[in-house]
């Protein structure tokens, strides 16, 4: 009787899974604009962001001039909320209005889900001039043809380098290719008694800070995806070149064991303690919030900044680097849409806005009119990532249903090719196409 | 009359189950049965789930290139980690029973580790044993010996996250202790008489007189070792100098060379990294199954040692 009954109660449960499954998340595509713009926004709007302490502050300070500017708006600012915190709240149902994500990389599940809504009909209605906007950051803010979000700000990669330990060396510029950085980075490498690294002229490991294969990406015109979002890596030559120079660059500092003991002893990134504000390393690659950081942990180093290093054959595309940045998006669930949209349009087409938080923040602002404001602070370091901002061979990793997997499933390759473990480079790359198409096909449900 | 006594006693005990039942029925085994449902489908958590043919399942199986090695890693941890901690709280819970003086302030002390939070005793860890700048290299170094890259280096990471284990033995510790203090002293005396060695008063006296919390250190044990998340994350992370509040996570998991990559990392990285909900539910099936066949083959074992069966 007994097991009678327990058989009755398993069809009975998953009939109520896939009840709960059939009734859970939304069909809907999201709150859409009115047919006209109301001449004044009121009502309350819940903005969710993941800056802390003093970014916080400098995010509430533009809440504030938003909120005297529309004084029948009340924000609700909850800072501190990472993306997963934002996604898991936006499928639950939670009423977000405005979030604001630190990772282009969620733009592809946040457009394909539906968490954050299609901006379209806001863009259309209220005419938001996107030319003001460059092709790159457009195109990581949406996600097949698909604009759920805006870009609240830039980070832009480039070359950073200490003038004084380039100068000792006998160098004025600095390299302007990867043969250039390669012998610069040889010269530059002083070695103790005991044969381990002393100081480095440039550290060619992947994993070591802001190296990454998406930030070497722009030197050789290196492509991630295929228009239908398939893998492009094997069939771009761009990633042979750059693997190449760094297997070559590893072995003529001393191979892999050298520099990982040298990279054991890094100091903490974004503490005073990092390698190139201590001297340890003489050049970088490193996003514009390091000015920052040395005008306030290492007020008295003499560094530049410059594009980074074109691959041989790519020379063409020097001046341009990698870009990615912060994006904002109104939540499927938000009850206010025309008061998120104005808050949303504020944060990212207005110029004062975009200046104050550029300054406040140290990032790039997305419109050409805040970068070339007066009011913006811009010392000559500052200046060189917002020309690379701006140049037309800037490039960034395109959004994708499966977030950054496709990035993950290449460094796990990269990991045992720089440490010396793979033979046949065009292999490996053919595998990480397949892995990375297997992950696509399943995300889409195929 | 009997039946009527019993069946209000059923009831009432049934009332004063509920609030628990309710629980468990709402946070267990709701998303359990959701989570196998899921798993059979492609879902993105916000859009209704798509059944996609067995297709989580066969990627599980046949097609995920890193299941093998966060599943090899989580195993070694599992195999290492819990006896290695069990043995080290044993060992340290007897130490402390034989310690005459100043017992109070050595029992604290072995126990204070056990209450760092432990993001915080992963990053101290971490530069303790930094191998350029921390002082257990330096000190090896004093004495001759090139220490390894413990965080840094693919064969001594997990070795170092042993040792971080160990420094926090005080959970299990002070239960051993007490179950220790608990063992009649008249079954020594008896097996002394008896002429029993040391060796033979533990097996056929300790151990079975412990067995419930040789158990219960086991279990949990073994279920930890399974969800191991936070320190290896940690490690890593810092380990690369990047502890960042704010950076996303999936990228930094498992450094150097993946060889802190868990099960229940890779897990999360698929969820919320891939945004491949569905196959992260077939994993998580998978490691609840495995988690209940390793406690009943543990309880199964360990019944062999409780007081009843030994004696």
């Amino acid at each position: 009787m007994r097991s009678r009954r327990a058989l009755l109660v398993v069809p009975a449960l998953v009939s109520l899974a896939l009840a709960t499954a059939s009734c859970s998340g939304s069909t809907s595509d999201g709150p859409t604009a009115a047919a006209s713009a109301p001449a004044t926004v009121s009502g309350t709007i819940q903005f969710w962001h993941f800056f802390t302490d003093r970014e916080a502050d400098v995010i509430q300070s533009v809440v504030d001039d938003f909120e005297a500017a529309n004084p029948g708006v009340k924000v609700v600012v909850k800072s501190g909320q990472d993306d997963q915190k934002m996604r898991q709240a936006i499928s639950a149902g939670q009423p977000i209005d405005v979030g604001l994500s630190y990772s282009t990389d969620q733009v592809g599940p946040l457009c394909s889900s539906g968490d954050f809504t299609d901006l379209a009909s806001f863009i259309t209605r209220d005419k938001v001039d996107l030319t003001q906007i460059p092709p790159t950051v457009l195109g990581y803010t949406e996600y097949a043809g698909k604009r759920c979000t805006m870009p609240a700000l830039a980070d832009v990669y480039g070359l950073y380098y200490n003038k004084k330990m380039l100068a000792d060396a006998g160098y004025t510029e600095p390299p302007k290719t990867l043969a250039e950085l390669t012998d610069m980075a040889v010269k530059l490498t002083t070695f103790k008694e005991d044969g381990s690294i002393d100081t480095l002229g440039f550290m060619p490991l992947l994993g070591y800070y802001e190296n990454a294969e998406a930030h070497w990406a722009p030197s050789a015109d290196a492509q991630w995806l295929n228009d239908d979002g398939t893998s492009a890596i094997s069939s771009s030559p761009g990633w042979t070149t750059l693997l190449n120079w760094q297997k070559d660059l590893i072995a003529k500092l001393g191979g892999y064991d050298k520099l990982a003991k040298f990279q054991a002893g890094l100091g903490e990134e974004f503490s005073a303690q990092n390698d190139f504000q201590t001297g340890r390393v003489a050049m970088n690659l490193d996003g514009e919030y390091r000015t920052a950081f040395i005008a306030d942990q290492a007020k008295d180093l003499d560094y530049g900044t410059a594009p980074f290093p074109s691959a041989e054959g790519f020379e063409n595309t020097y001046g341009g680097g990698y870009i990615t940045g912060n994006i904002v998006g109104i939540g499927k669930g938000s009850t206010n849409p025309e008061a998120a949209w104005a808050f949303i349009k504020y944060l990212t087409t207005d110029t004062a806005a975009q200046v104050k938080l550029s300054n406040g923040l140290k990032n790039v602002p997305t419109m050409h009119d805040a970068i070339t404001s007066p009011d913006l602070e811009v010392s000559p370091q500052f200046q060189t990532f917002l020309d690379i901002f701006e140049n037309e061979h800037s490039s960034t990793t395109p959004p994708s249903g499966i977030g950054a997997e496709y990035q993950t499933i290449f460094g796990t390759h990269t990991a045992k090719w720089q440490q010396g473990d793979v033979d046949d480079l065009g292999a490996m790359l053919k595998t990480v196409d397949s892995e990375i198409d297997a992950a696509v096909k399943l995300q889409a449900g195929s | 009359m009997a039946s009527a006594i019993r069946r209000r006693r059923t009831w009432t005990a049934f009332a004063f189950l509920a609030p628990s039942l309710l629980g468990m029925i709402i946070f267990f085994v709701f998303p359990l049965i959701m989570t196998v449902f899921y798993s059979f489908t492609a879902f993105d958590l916000s859009n209704p789930p798509r059944w996609n043919n067995f297709a989580n399942w066969k990627f599980l199986f046949g097609g995920d290139p890193l299941i093998g090695q966060a599943a090899l890693n989580t195993l070694w941890f599992v195999a290492i980690l819990v006896p290695v901690r069990i043995a080290g709280a044993m060992l340290v819970a007897w130490a402390l029973t034989r310690a005459r003086r100043s017992s109070g302030a050595l029992r604290t002390l072995y126990y204070l580790p056990a209450l760092v939070p432990p993001v915080a005793s992963t990053i101290a860890f971490v530069f303790l044993l930094n191998p350029a700048t921390g002082p257990v290299n330096r000190l090896l170094a004093a004495v001759g010996i090139e220490g390894p890259g413990w965080f840094t280096d693919p064969s001594w990471s997990k070795p170092a996250l042993v040792m971080l284990g160990l420094w926090v033995l005080g959970d299990i510790m002070v239960i051993f202790l007490a179950a220790l203090l608990d063992v009649p002293t008249e079954q020594y005396e008896a097996a002394e008489l008896d002429g029993a060695n040391g060796l033979q008063r533990f097996r056929h006296i300790t151990i079975p007189n412990m067995a419930p919390v040789l158990l219960f250190a086991a279990i949990t044990g073994v279920i930890a070792a399974l969800q191991y998340f936070t320190e290896p994350a940690v490690a890593s992370s810092t380990a690369m100098g990047k502890s960042a509040v704010g950076a996303g996570t999936s990228t930094l998991l498992g450094w150097p060379d993946n060889s802190t990559l868990t099960y229940g990392q890779l897990l999360y990285s698929k969820a919320f990294g891939a945004n491949l909900f569905g196959y992260a539910s077939a994993m998580a099936v998978v490691l609840f199954v495995v988690a209940g066949i390793v406690t009943a083959v543990l309880l199964r074992r360990f019944s062999s040692f409780s007081p009843e069966v030994a004696s």
